[in-house]
């Protein structure tokens, strides 16, 4: 495997690919991606540059922004935590044990990818409100969640699902099994097999999942603006304000939000790339390892 | 397996070293499908049920309403163009990092799946500042004088920007494991460029392309976010299915809202369908892993 690795670039490197065709789909690939992704977003850094320093600092240090972004990743991360849990949950059911409707649930899980976020925003907002199925139920606990914080990390949690599943489960398939055996028979209980062996080896992705979720969770608008309330200082997120913002043609607040955001969007992504390259490694080690062994 | 000593498998319950009683398999199977059930489920049935509250008197009205059905109109022409706009981006990028080595491939590809971690409103924020009344590319519009915020060509962009990635992060992975030899097996024995990709590697990658095509219309034609903010909502013209659903939901019409999201519902069935026929009947022909 590694040494496959190691020597397919150098073979691939040929001074000249007979393969043609090359400099005419690079060229379409950058001027496209210039022309509708990054030009247009440096155009917010730029329109960001021309406030200076003291008035974008007068905007993001501003009470209601703050409580926007403060309100946007606090719900995100408990979103995306909760997704940890439950997605890890669901993951493992669906790869270790048999169900009926095993296959039917499983194409559930993509639902979120498919349902257009507004949908599914007016659908919670039904179901959690005050007289809807699960607010009637909650709403004599105490427990109001539809035009609260709290139906934001319900949104967000509906929206985060499918990342946390489908980076888990590629992994927990491919664990080998010999592992297990080899804890077991060393005299591990299941527990002891589970958090020290299995857990370990399905991290890295199950982080991957988190950042996914997360960062897909602090960007998002539809799902969330019908549950929320959008009370300001309490149930306003950051995606908002700038639609708000936009709206009363106050482009210099509007920008300097968003290009806060971009910049913590790049982070994310970066986290991302590094996650899933130490997942892919991880991944290949436990592949050799298991190669060696057959 | 077949052949290992009976006794030892009836002594030594070997399963239940790498699996977990019975009691707490079914408790775990309960808990993950009443989150499923709760979280995904019941957010979908209620969707129709809230559409077919008022009878399907109202519910066909509403859905065959001019207002509903220009926004019904708006919606597929934004997918008709950003889909295949997105199609040929996504072949030749994945013809260009699958098939090539070169420098700065990898950042290449970060850059192309960009647009996933760029918030919904941002994606419209920015043609805003580009072609809004005090937009920076502004004085090149006036030259052609063509209106592209709060006016179909917004939405369209908007459109293709959040749908970016979705084809070429499906083909790509697919085409890297699959290499060169098939290209260079056709160019050898006398094929040209284009009968290459038209007859060998098109072939090879068409289920990944059908599976990519399918999750960026669906995405396409429910994205809310990035086209509220350049549509500017005007009512039988710039209004996309979403963004009437939005509408009707703030008057309080809700029958009607939720009418129009059912339809939304169902692409939404349909895409997960075919999708996991594809997943099962292709599943070798599409990218490994590759889900999302």
């Amino acid at each position: 495997m590694t040494s496959i690795a190691a020597t397919s670039p150098a073979v691939r490197r040929m001074p000249r690919s007979p393969i043609p065709g090359f400099p005419l789909a690079l060229g379409f690939t950058l001027f496209w991606l210039g022309l509708i992704v990054l030009i247009p977003l440096a155009g917010v850094f730029f329109k960001a540059a021309t406030l200076g320093p003291a008035e974008i600092w007068q905007i993001v240090s501003s009470e209601r922004v703050l409580a926007a972004l403060r309100l946007s990743f606090g719900t995100a991360l408990l979103a995306a935590a909760l997704n940890a849990v439950f997605g890890l949950l669901v993951a493992w059911v669906f790869v270790r044990y048999e169900f009926p409707g095993k296959r039917l649930f499983d194409a559930a899980i993509d639902l979120p990818f498919a349902l257009p976020t507004a949908v599914a925003g007016i659908a919670l907002t039904a179901l959690y409100a005050g007289n809807g199925w699960i607010g009637s139920l909650l709403e004599p606990l105490g427990l109001k969640v539809a035009y609260t914080p709290l139906g934001i990390v319900v949104a967000l949690t509906f929206i985060g699902l499918p990342f946390v599943v489908r980076t888990v489960e590629p992994v927990l398939r491919d664990a080998e099994k010999e592992f297990e055996e080899a804890a077991a028979s060393l005299g591990a209980t299941r527990l002891q097999t589970i958090w020290r062996v299995i857990l370990p080896s399905i991290l890295p992705s199950l982080l991957t999942g988190f950042t996914l979720a997360f960062a897909r969770g602090v960007g998002e608008y539809g799902s969330v603006i019908f549950i929320a309330g959008n009370i300001p200082f309490v149930s306003e997120i950051a995606p908002l304000l700038i639609v708000i913002r936009l709206e009363e043609f106050n482009y210099a607040a509007a920008t300097t939000v968003a290009a806060a955001m971009l910049v913590v969007s790049f982070v994310m992504l970066l986290a991302i790339n590094v996650l899933q390259a130490w997942s892919n490694r991880h991944r290949n080690r436990h592949a050799t390892a298991a190669n060696k062994e057959t | 397996m077949s052949n290992v000593n009976p006794v030892v498998i009836a002594r030594t319950p070997l399963r239940s070293a790498t699996t977990e009683p019975p009691w707490v398999r079914y408790l775990l199977t309960v808990l993950a499908l009443a989150f499923l059930g709760a979280f995904l489920l019941l957010p979908l049935v209620s969707v129709f049920t809230e559409a077919l509250r008022n009878g399907l008197g109202t519910y066909l009205k509403a859905i065959t309403e001019p207002d509903a059905l220009s926004a019904i109109k708006l919606t597929l022409i934004a997918a008709a163009i950003a889909v295949p706009a997105n199609l040929v981006f996504g072949v030749a990028a994945a013809w260009a990092i699958a098939k090539f080595e070169f420098r700065g491939k990898t950042f290449l590809t970060t850059l192309i799946d960009l647009p996933f971690s760029v918030s919904p409103v941002v994606a419209g924020l920015i043609y805003v500042l580009m072609f809004g009344a005090s937009g920076w590319a502004r004085p090149l519009l006036d030259t052609v004088d063509i209106q592209i915020i709060f006016a179909v060509p917004g939405i369209v962009l908007a459109t293709i920007f959040v749908t970016f990635p979705f084809i070429a992060r499906e083909l790509i992975p697919l085409m890297q494991q699959q290499g060169t030899d098939d290209e260079q097996a056709a160019l050898s024995l006398g094929a040209n460029g284009w009968q290459t990709f038209w007859y060998v590697t098109l072939p090879n990658v068409r289920w990944a392309l059908l599976y990519g095509v399918l999750l960026c219309n669906a995405r396409a034609m429910g994205e809310f976010g990035a086209v509220s903010v350049v549509s500017g909502h005007i009512r039988g013209k710039t209004n996309t299915m979403p963004l009437h659903v939005e509408i009707l939901y703030n008057e309080y019409n809700f029958a009607a809202s939720f009418a129009v999201a059912s339809l939304l519902a169902g692409l939404a069935l349909i895409t997960l369908a075919l999708k996991s026929f594809l997943e099962a009947r292709h599943a070798g022909e599409l990218a490994r892993g590759q889900k999302h």
